[in-house]
């Protein structure tokens, strides 16, 4: 695909209340993921590595941390003097006072002019929950392949519990037949991972229909009730891709990334994933550490035992201290001789030497930013 | 015209390191890795960035590809500026003929016109053949406050090595009385780091009359101050009391390395204050398996280990198997270590890959005769096949020469 024919637009905050926790004082675009990453930097490295040199990044709230993180959008090679990245901030409009938007639809109107004045001839809508590698120029050859009006990527397997999940019925081109769409989760169905391809004519087209009639869901009034007057194509994506719809899949798919083959799907070599720089030290293992299956960043210091467990960029594991089946976050310092396990620990949290934290596998403790135990 | 600037900084990278060997065969030697995510031109860079100079002229001749490709824009050291930044300065053709830099005078005398554009008080010169973390700013006070014409950095060195340094006699208000150029029995342990500060009016007269002459050897440390310090210029020394080590042999580097790892040595990389900036590859968090044994060592990211570590300096992506051990070493980015190989007190170049059951490097006890002992070094993308053996201080880079059956 010709990457500079195509927007990217990335939702920042959606389904930011399927992560009440890590979402309380951030975005979920900004949600601390796999050691040194945050959520919306897959997003924003799948549409870079595909070509693409325009992004809008729509925010909602509580979106300081991610301002942070994104900078002037230089990691992604997106701090130019044509295009490159756009924080789209909420917009106040007549009908939208406070500017904050209450769904897609309004979200989208609110952007309407970034778009508009962006003349690109297609747009690709991305969330930020989904964690995935997939080169969009794959998808672009098949929606130009099957003359789609819409491609919606998705994947075979359990069904995330997110509100307005959308499940499809593909028949063998390819095309969606019907749409479902549940809040419920569980169920093995074709679920949608929320990136959509489509015309910018179209996606306009559809927006102001909406709008005009007062449609305020993007899945039910746009998606579900064209299937039969537009041409919606599922692509689908077999490779790592995981939708985190709770805390314990948040917990559940860092760990899956102790598997080297997701490992190898996820952080593949020629598509990198990047993120913003810290410019810390490799990580020092002292004399007496002993870690077993586990990821580490940059500038931990590690003298305990770590095992089945991440941690991020500049934790500090003492002496004699044991963290095990652990997520511990940027900063966080785990004093001499204390025992962690199933703990998923916010940034710069402390525990006290000594100190003991216990979750289960599947009910993992977690400790807010900057709390000291 | 550039807008002026107080202080400048030029620090000189266009020298071969030809002592590292191999190591510096595609790359000068301020470009060679360091301690795990670093290359040494980083922590000169750094210094300057983190003294408040951010305008950088770099003296490249030496292979200067890799350099070139690594300093970029300048980005990584919040060099890209709008005034001033980094500007890599190579020899280039001049109406009366070209030249290549024929000493570290020269260099800057063939530059004086970048130098004027910005018109500064001060020039700092430096090289980008040492570790170490210093404030210039500090430096460059002391040069003002005892007005001088040129302040040169000293250190203490161990009496014993002495002798491999510039050495200078210092008064007790801290100007110099004497030289003497790596003497066999020294008289003074304060040694040059090779860190100057220059009030620029006087430097540039002196590299001028330098110049027209013919007998010079165009060098700092030969020509250009004992000629200020004739001419009773105000030549003063600055006393720096930190870590410093020069890596130009395979032995020091090997050494610089591993003091990251010695709690005692006093390199603070860690410290938010000081950060030694660098281009960081994207690389996930390194991978330590259910196999591995890691012991005092730092590992960068990227790397997937699953055998033994123990000592070591790995740099980004380095993959070690399972059943492989690497002992005392410098693994460089990209290596690959297969399954039962054994690489100990040994510096891997980038992207070599060492196959099943070789040995790079012997133990220093297991020799019959220490005098034949030495850190034993892999070139750039070489493939040490199975089973074969490469013997302490060879340098090995596919040849037959070092690799024995």
């Amino acid at each position: 695909m010709r990457g500079n024919k195509v927007l990217g637009m990335i939702y920042a905050s959606a389904y930011d209340q399927a992560l009440p926790e890590l979402t309380n004082m951030r975005t979920m675009g900004s949600v601390p993921f796999s050691g040194r990453y945050r959520l919306i930097d897959f997003a924003l490295s799948n549409m870079v590595n595909s070509g693409i040199s325009k992004v809008g990044v729509i925010t909602k709230s509580n979106y300081r941390s991610l301002m942070d993180h994104l900078g002037t959008g230089k990691p992604w090679d997106l701090s130019r003097k044509r295009e490159g990245m756009y924080i789209l901030p909420p917009f106040n409009s007549a009908d939208n006072a406070g500017g904050i938007f209450a769904n897609r639809i309004d979200a989208l109107i609110g952007c309407g002019t970034f778009i508009s004045h962006s003349n690109k001839e297609y747009v690709l809508i991305s969330d930020c929950n989904t964690v995935c590698n997939i080169d969009f120029k794959n998808l672009f050859d098949e929606h130009e392949k099957s003359g789609a009006d819409i491609t919606i990527a998705y994947r075979h397997g359990e069904t995330p519990a997110l509100s307005n999940t959308m499940s499809f019925d593909i028949d063998e081109s390819g095309r969606v037949k019907s749409v479902s769409i549940s809040a419920l989760g569980g169920k093995t169905s074709d679920y949608s991972l929320n990136i959509l391809l489509l015309k910018t004519s179209l996606l306009e087209r559809l927006v102001l229909e909406a709008a005009s009639m007062h449609h305020t869901n993007f899945e039910r009034d746009i998606i579900q009730s064209k299937v039969g007057l537009l041409k919606i194509h599922g692509y689908r994506v077999d490779g790592f891709a995981r939708t985190l719809d709770s805390l314990q899949s948040y917990y559940d798919i860092n760990m899956e990334l102790l598997n080297a083959e997701n490992r190898k799907e996820l952080f593949c070599r020629k598509r990198p994933v990047y993120t913003k720089v810290r410019d810390d030290i490799p990580a020092i293992y002292g004399l007496g550490s002993n870690v077993k299956n586990s990821l580490i960043a940059d500038g931990c210091t590690i003298e305990g035992t770590v095992e089945n467990s991440i941690l991020f960029r500049g934790v500090t594991v003492g002496k004699d201290a044991v963290v095990k089946n652990s997520i511990v976050m940027q900063g966080s310092y785990i004093g001499e001789r204390a025992q962690l396990n199933s703990v998923i620990m916010d940034k710069i949290t402390v525990i006290k030497p000594g100190q003991m934290l216990c979750g289960t596998d599947n009910f993992p403790v977690y400790v807010g930013k900057g709390i000291v135990v | 015209m550039a807008r002026k600037m107080e202080c400048i900084a030029m620090l000189l990278a266009g020298g071969q390191g030809s002592r590292l060997g191999i190591l510096t065969k595609n790359m000068a030697k301020p470009a060679v890795p360091y301690g795990g995510k670093y290359r040494i031109i980083d922590f000169p860079l750094s210094n300057c960035v983190n003294s408040g100079i951010y305008t950088v002229g770099v003296l490249t001749q030496y292979q200067p590809l890799e350099l070139n490709d690594y300093i970029g824009n300048g980005q990584p050291w919040d060099l890209d500026r709008e005034n001033g930044g980094v500007h890599i300065l190579s020899p280039y053709q001049q109406i009366q003929g070209t030249e290549w830099y024929k000493g570290t005078a020269n260099a800057i005398y063939q530059n004086i016109n970048f130098i004027d554009r910005y018109s500064p008080e001060y020039v700092v010169i430096l090289s980008g053949d040492h570790i170490y973390k210093m404030d210039y700013s500090k430096m460059l006070s002391y040069h003002k406050e005892k007005n001088a014409d040129c302040t040169i950095a000293s250190l203490e060195v161990p009496w014993e090595e002495a002798s491999r340094f510039g050495l200078m006699f210092v008064n007790d208000d801290g100007s110099i009385s004497e030289f003497e150029e790596k003497p066999k029995n020294p008289r003074s342990n304060k040694a040059s780091m090779g860190v100057y500060v220059f009030t620029w009016s006087k430097l540039r007269k002196y590299l001028i009359e330098d110049e027209a002459n013919p007998a010079s050897g165009n060098d700092f440390g030969h020509d250009v101050i004992p000629a200020m310090h004739e001419a009773g210029e105000r030549l003063f020394a600055y006393q720096f009391d930190g870590y410093w080590k020069d890596v130009g042999t395979i032995d020091s580097l090997w050494e610089a390395n591993l003091d990251l790892l010695n709690p005692k040595v006093d390199l603070d990389l860690n410290d938010d204050s000081w950060k030694i900036y660098s281009k960081t590859p994207s690389a996930p968090p390194h991978y330590v398996a259910p196999t591995a044994k890691v012991q005092n060592s730092m590992i960068a990211e990227g790397c997937e280990i699953a055998g033994d570590v123990d000592f070591s300096i790995m740099f980004a992506d380095v993959v070690v198997e399972e059943g492989a051990s690497v002992k005392d070493s410098i693994i460089m980015p990209g290596t690959v270590i297969k399954s039962g190989a054994t690489v100990q007190y040994a510096i891997v170049a980038e992207d070599a890959v060492i196959e099943k059951d070789a040995v790079v490097g012997e133990r220093p006890e297991a020799m019959a005769n220490l005098e034949d002992w030495g850190v034993a070094v892999v070139g750039n993308g070489v493939t040490v096949a199975e089973g074969v053996r490469i013997a302490p201080k060879a340098m090995y880079d596919g040849e037959e020469g070092g690799a024995q059956k």
